[in-house]
């Protein structure tokens, strides 16, 4: 685990310098690459003086599975299982901004309200499932252990949801090229009212076990701190940059799939530390209540795929009627659909910050190149800066803040 | 020389008065606007739009392969600017085998995991860059693996054996 650097070596060093005070051992450690603190496989070279981290430099890779490569073999809707895989707490993220890039590039294809109503709806619940792990597994690492069994709890409820609508509790493939993969079954929006009525109860208990509870702020308060400069400059991006004062959500910024339409407010503080990040995500669950509210209130009635025989495989019931509708499903399912060339970039609020996806089509039914712009990777990269000069006791809180995930970061 | 219909475009139109020399073509699809730009001249490019043009931040940096054609790969910028609240996309194109660019994580300095990757997915090197090696796959790997002549199962088996 630990690398002391050879005495002899040292001595001959000082010897030849002669410095004024007495040489100081630097400790290198290893964290990771499998510490329970990083949820995943991420390894951290610090460098110590003492208990302090003069210098950290994160390496990563260990989950590399090569996900952008295996979508250039897969056609376009084919490719939509594998952005599951990328960051697997917010699945439906992923679905949805690589949906919404492929139909940018599509251009002609408009997607019916009520899917896009549904897809607000379920990236907000994605959030609240990924901020619900976040809590969990942030205050277990700083010493609050009941709070992961409560945020389990609470986030089994959410997965249940997808379950009952996709047959998947997490690689979901709901959202696809042209809509959702199918209608949410009948009583579905019942229980994700019953859920949400619940919800907001549940966020003012896990505030109660927090905020009254002097260790965990004593843990958090003034503890991490990154310049806003700083965050800008390493690809920062998020709750992170949020919690530093900086008011840019892409939902309010460049709004997709009807975000516009709905009232929320973006969540900002301005402690700038793990505290502030704690905060702003817990108001962010608030206001995902609010929005799924709206959402299921205010949910169009019509279609929930795009109608667009090219795209869109047809409905069961004309295929057996209408010699076209099985042509198009006989053609869309083995070779796929053909997407005119050209390339597109798109950018989603994902849970963790701006998740971005570049597609390139070369005309054909397989995507040329897909890039997946993560938040994770961007937030990890600055681990050097938010860890240099802290105390080492504080990483676990700190690198807890910036709620990565290891598949996000690799691919 | 900037295409007649991006003069519009006031990123655009503020690069061409900067250095005339710089953009080599472009265009404005689905909204967004992409610049072709002169490879020896991407550092100050960016430079400038970092500190003129607010982009204060570099979205992401990644390659695509047209192979066989020549040149063979091209170096795709996504620049950000949050209180213009704009995106634009550069492009350079780079020639050959072991192509290779200034690195612009002088501007930038989170453009190095960026550039990090695209050297070891592609293969294309960065000049003065900190720290060029392999970010995803392991040290010793063989090979770029999102190239277009680089087959999805790979060459070998395993490797580190």
């Amino acid at each position: 685990m630990q690398d002391v650097k050879e005495e002899s070596e040292l001595l001959e060093q000082t010897a030849v310098e002669q410095p004024a005070t007495p040489a100081r051992r630097r400790m290198t450690i290893n964290m990771g690459p499998q510490h329970p603190s990083t949820h995943g496989v991420l390894r951290v070279l610090l460098e110590l003086d003492g208990e302090v981290i003069t210098s950290a430099v994160p390496d990563i890779g260990y989950l590399h599975t090569g996900i952008e490569k295996q979508c250039e073999a897969l056609n376009w809707q084919q490719a939509v299982t594998l952005t599951d895989r990328v960051d697997y707490l917010s699945n439906l993220s992923n679905n949805l901004v690589y949906a919404l890039a492929v139909e940018k590039l599509i251009g002609d294809i408009e997607i019916p309200p009520k899917a896009q109503w549904m897809r607000v709806l379920l990236a907000e619940l994605q959030r609240i499932n990924s901020h619900l792990v976040w809590l969990g597994t942030h205050a277990l690492d700083i010493g609050a252990m009941s709070m992961l069994f409560y945020c389990f709890r609470d986030r089994e409820d959410v997965l249940k949801l997808f379950e009952m609508f996709s047959g998947q509790r997490m690689m979901t493939s709901y959202i696809r090229i042209g809509g959702l993969a199918l209608e949410p079954p009948r009583g579905w929006q019942a229980r994700v009212k019953k859920f949400i009525d619940g919800f907001p109860g549940k966020i003012d208990e896990y505030e109660d076990l927090l905020e009254h509870n002097p260790i965990w702020i004593g843990r958090t308060k003034n503890v991490g701190f990154i310049s806003v400069e700083d965050m800008l400059a390493w690809g920062v991006t998020g709750p992170m940059l949020r919690g530093a004062g900086v008011n840019w959500d892409i939902r309010k910024s460049e709004p997709y799939s009807s975000y516009e339409k709905f009232d929320f407010e973006v969540a900002t503080r301005t402690g700038n530390d793990v505290y502030s990040r704690y905060q702003v995500r817990m108001e962010e669950m608030r206001q995902s209540v609010k929005i799924i509210r709206q959402a299921l209130d205010g949910m169009p009635e019509g279609a929930w795929k795009a109608d667009n025989s090219h795209v869109v495989l047809p409905d069961r019931e004309k295929m057996k009627t209408q010699m076209e509708a099985l042509i198009y499903h006989f053609k869309i399912v083995t070779e796929g659909f053909r997407v005119p060339p050209g390339e597109a970039y798109q950018a989603v609020e994902s849970p963790r910050g701006e998740i971005a996806y570049y597609v390139v089509s070369d005309g054909t039914s397989k995507p040329y190149r897909v890039y997946m712009r993560t938040p994770s990777f961007g937030n990890v990269q600055s681990l050097g800066v938010l860890l240099k000069g802290k105390m080492i006791s504080d990483s676990i809180a700190s690198m807890g803040s910036m709620d990565f995930v290891l598949g996000d970061v690799d691919r | 020389m900037l295409p007649e219909q991006l003069k519009e475009f006031a990123v655009a139109a503020a690069i061409e008065a900067f250095d005339a020399a710089a953009i080599t073509g472009g265009h404005s699809e689905r909204g967004e606007l992409t610049l072709d730009i002169d490879p020896v001249r991407i550092v100050p490019v960016c430079r400038f739009l970092k500190e003129q043009h607010t982009f204060v931040r570099i979205s992401s940096i990644t390659a695509t392969d047209w192979y066989p054609a020549e040149p063979r790969f091209r170096v795709v910028y996504h620049l950000h600017s949050l209180e213009r609240n704009a995106r634009v996309r550069l492009k350079c194109a780079v020639p050959g085998e072991n192509g290779e660019l200034d690195s612009v994580t002088g501007v930038w300095p989170g453009a190095n995991w960026y550039e990090r990757e695209v050297f070891d997915l592609f293969g294309i090197g960065f000049r003065s860059h900190p720290d060029l090696t392999r970010i995803l796959m392991p040290e010793d790997w063989e090979g770029h693996p999102l190239r277009k002549d680089y087959p999805v199962h790979g060459y070998k088996y395993s490797y580190k054996d």
